[in-house]
């Protein structure tokens, strides 16, 4: 019973992951972007929850009214004013330039906030929590990110399978000069995809302030983490980062349960082993 | 007529590398005219440009463009512990084995990491930095999370002053950046340095003509992290003291070694070069603010990226016409006065 | 007045130059060959009017609008469509989704996802297949009537026929009749000077990046045609 509880609890933690996680995917399955400065975004989502708890007195949840649309803002403008200057033949632009937003946020946030660690708390929601049949507990926050976590997702399909910009996306990943001539103006639709995908990222913010203590030299073991689901679960499918998050919540919370050193390392090691057996993932859609 | 052509690599190369000669020996006696600061700090930035010349040589000769390198700095450091602290071996000698050690490491590694393309490359990386700092701040053997130092024995094997070990440092530091440098250079100049060229400009294109990419990178690869390692046993060597924090250091041993490079000019010799000053001048002046030199740094890397992106250098040389390491090859047209003499010396066919 | 009108129309690829100084012009309603043999600049050319090269010099008249220097996503949406070199439809759309895809633009006019099925029925009953399934006939159907999609005024085909047996080029030349009947402009690029001046009113012939020879397609003569194909 004891590992299954690991398991439940190693499977809620990748909701988080997976949270951290989508924003990468859908820039690299759209734009073929990796954005290596995505982990420090994440902890810049949460400092702007913090801020706004802080200044307008709201309840952390609340704050997702406002951290939300500004992330989204944000990756509009990032990707409109920045990045899709980088985009073309060579991979050196864009990844050194997302690598240099990395370094200028993680100081920034350094200089302004200090390294202390912070949290944002809800109280008697933090240790709420419910026991399921076989006396195996889960913690009702735990539970709330992962079903928030599948909602996302779900939005997301539904919003790449059913509407006229979500056939546009699918259609600029395949080919993207094609798109255009079809009237897609590509770098509107980058930009869109970068917006969407910090939207979801001030979610995991938000989240990750309210579960765990941050600071602002986190950013990049968030980055990892993400990167690793979405490789596990194959580029460019939103429910394999799903599933690769999952795996990746449960190997992390296994290695825990061995040895609290070896929580990290044992997802390190979960996502090298499926590199070498699975190159692709377990779920790759795109082409790259 | 027949038009001939023989293969130039620039006169302004030659005139600089008996200068570079000059300025090499100037170095060298450097620690006998100022005093150990300036030693000191003329020895890091001789192993930063060991560093900044080595992934210049990944990211930008080879494609492989790592943000993990600090994994073979950690782990070249760590091994030299082991060898001088556990084995006994000599400190000097240590040094290359450290690389060595590195380099064995390195293999194994490559294999796995060498399934990921492009961005994803360098995140995986990444992740191989963290596993091998994680790993060993789990060997108490090796410290653990808390690191060890050398021990007085060992560091008396150097040298018994401590000024004399100074400038054995500083001359090994010196020794290390200047091999580093012929080394790429000579690499550079070699079939495999216009193998690496093809790469970088067309992976596909250069497999058709022969070029086999994934061993060429290979052996880039390896022979980085062979050097990586040394230069990390030297650094911790000097700091005689090492943790998986320090070792395995991102902020130290790649973030500013990419902005060198990006900032003085990627795919260059000489880019590097003048990253690095700009690099140490921007920390010494900025030393009281934190880090906001950090922060500068990195506005300056992403400004060039996007709107320079061969830095400094590159504008200089697109200028000025200017090549001081001249690994380019040029076809010049021979006139037909030297082409006779061309003809007798080197064309049996006639 | 011209449909379409470029004057000194010159195209660079980096330092190559691939179009020097190319005058053409098409009236409402023809249909216009520009034939040439590998190379002569004919893709370059409609690559250069939907926005895909920047031209450099030159103007670029679409009814009488300056469209030069418009970016490719504007110049669908003032009605100017061409049907892709290769077909290029998005392998992991569906043939309909292909379809739809290509009403992006939002250009309302005779053309619905209907009214192409009646063109190219075959297409109805494969709407649901992942494009990639087609074959190399109705990849290019697809690929017309994707282009039709954005109903445009101006419809421009780069090698309708390159790699597709004979009597499938005939069936979709047949339907190009249709279209034409609709009201579109059709500029057709073909490396295949009897399909494509059979199918025209006029014609252009391309050689090393300019025109060489321009007249009615009906009647031309042939050995004129043919040096000013071969340059020989």
């Amino acid at each position: 019973m004891e590992w299954l509880s690991v398991i439940v609890q190693g499977t809620l933690l990748g909701g988080l992951y997976a949270l951290f996680a989508v924003g990468l995917s859908l820039t690299f399955g759209i734009m073929r972007l990796v954005n290596i400065g995505h982990g420090d975004l994440i902890i810049l989502a949460a400092f702007i929850a913090l801020v706004v708890v802080q200044a307008l007195g709201i309840h952390p949840l609340a704050s997702l009214a406002i951290v939300v649309p500004a992330m989204f803002a944000l990756g509009y403008l990032l990707q409109r004013g920045v990045l899709n200057r980088t985009l073309g033949e060579s991979i050196l632009p864009p990844l050194l330039v997302t690598f240099g937003l990395s370094v200028i946020i993680e100081n920034l946030l350094l200089q302004l906030f200090g390294a202390d660690t912070r949290r944002l708390h809800v109280g008697a929601l933090e240790t709420d929590s419910l026991v399921l049949p076989g006396g195996i507990a889960v913690g009702l926050f735990p539970l709330l990110i992962f079903a928030v976590a599948v909602a996302v997702i779900a939005a997301l399909q539904l919003l790449f399978y059913r509407t006229d910009l979500g056939r546009a996306f699918r259609a600029t990943s395949d080919d993207a000069v094609t798109a255009e001539l079809m009237g897609a103006d590509n770098r509107h639709l980058y930009a869109l995809a970068m917006a969407i995908a910090l939207a979801v990222t001030g979610v995991a913010g938000v989240f990750l302030a309210i579960r765990s203590n941050f600071d602002p030299a986190i950013g990049p073991s968030r980055l990892i983490f993400a990167f690793e689901a979405v490789i596990i679960g194959g580029l460019g499918s939103l429910w394999g980062t799903l599933a690769g998050a999952v795996i990746l919540g449960v190997a992390q919370s296994i290695g825990s349960a061995l040895r609290p050193e070896w929580q990290i390392l044992a997802g390190d090691i979960t996502f090298l082993v499926i590199l070498v057996l699975r190159p692709n993932g377990l779920f790759q859609r795109t082409r790259d | 007529m027949r038009a001939a052509f023989r293969i130039d690599r620039g006169a302004a190369g030659r005139v600089f590398g008996l200068a570079a000669l000059i300025a090499a020996a100037a170095l060298a006696s450097l620690p006998l005219w100022v005093d150990s600061g300036v030693t000191r700090l003329a020895g890091e930035m001789a192993y930063y440009l060991a560093l900044a010349q080595l992934w210049n040589l990944l990211a930008g000769y080879a494609g492989l463009v790592s943000v993990g390198q600090q994994a073979y700095v950690g782990l070249g450091g760590y091994a030299l512990f082991v060898l001088c602290g556990s084995l006994g071996v000599h400190p000097l000698l240590a040094i290359p084995l450290a690389g060595a050690a590195a380099a064995a490491l390195s293999l194994p590694i490559a294999l796995i990491v060498f399934r990921l393309r492009g961005a994803q490359f360098a995140v995986g990386t990444w992740v191989v930095a963290e596993i091998c700092q994680l790993v060993i701040a789990q060997l108490p053997s090796l410290g653990g999370g808390s690191g060890q130092s050398l021990t007085a024995a060992v560091v008396r094997a150097i040298a018994a002053g401590r000024t004399t070990r100074e400038m054995i440092f500083y001359w090994c530091s010196l020794a290390a950046g200047l091999a580093v440098l012929a080394l790429v250079y000579g690499l550079l100049r070699s079939r495999i340095g216009l193998a690496l060229t093809a790469i970088r400009d067309s992976e596909p294109a250069s497999r058709s003509v022969g070029v086999d990419t994934f061993r060429t990178k290979l052996l880039t690869y390896v022979v980085v992290a062979f050097c990586t390692g040394a230069v990390g046993g030297l650094i911790f060597l000097q700091k005689l003291r090492i943790s998986p924090d320090s070792g395995f250091g991102l902020q130290d041993w790649t973030v500013v070694v990419i902005f060198m490079v990006v900032i003085g000019g990627i795919g260059t010799i000489e880019g590097p070069f003048l990253g690095l000053f700009i690099y140490f001048a921007l920390r010494q002046l900025l030393a009281d603010y934190g880090s906001w030199y950090l922060i500068i740094l990195g506005c300056v890397a992403v400004f060039f990226m996007l709107y320079a992106r061969d830095g400094i250098w590159g504008w200089i040389s697109a200028r000025f016409g200017l090549q001081l390491f001249p690994v380019r090859r040029h076809l010049v047209r021979v006139t037909p006065a030297r082409r006779a003499s061309l003809d007798d010396a080197a064309d049996p066919k006639g | 007045m011209s449909v379409l009108e470029t004057r000194g129309l010159n195209a660079f690829y980096g330092d190559f130059q691939a179009l020097f100084g190319v005058d053409v012009a098409v009236g409402a309603g023809e249909t216009v060959a520009i034939i040439g043999a590998n190379g002569a600049g004919k893709s370059t050319f409609l690559k250069a009017v939907v926005g895909l090269i920047a031209g450099a010099g030159g103007e670029v008249l679409f009814e009488g609008r300056q469209i030069g220097g418009l970016r490719a996503h504007e110049i669908v949406r003032a009605g100017i469509s061409l049907v892709p070199e290769g077909r290029r439809l998005f392998p992991s759309l569906s043939v309909e989704e292909n379809l739809r895809m290509g009403a992006y633009a939002g250009r309302a006019g005779a053309w619905s996802l209907g009214r192409v099925y009646e063109l190219f029925p075959v297409l109805a009953e494969k709407r649901q297949a992942p494009a990639t399934s087609l074959s190399g006939g109705q990849q290019q159907m697809a690929a017309i009537g994707r282009a039709l999609m954005s109903n445009p005024r101006l419809l421009l085909c780069d090698e309708l026929s390159l790699g597709l047996a004979p009597a499938v080029i005939k069936d979709i030349y047949a339907r190009l009749a249709e279209i034409v009947a609709e009201g579109a402009t059709l500029v057709i690029v073909e490396q295949d000077i009897n399909q494509a001046l059979a199918a025209s009113d006029r014609f252009y012939c391309f050689q090393e990046g300019r025109v060489s020879l321009g007249g009615a397609a009906k009647g031309f003569d042939r050995a004129a045609v043919t040096a000013a194909y071969f340059g020989v």
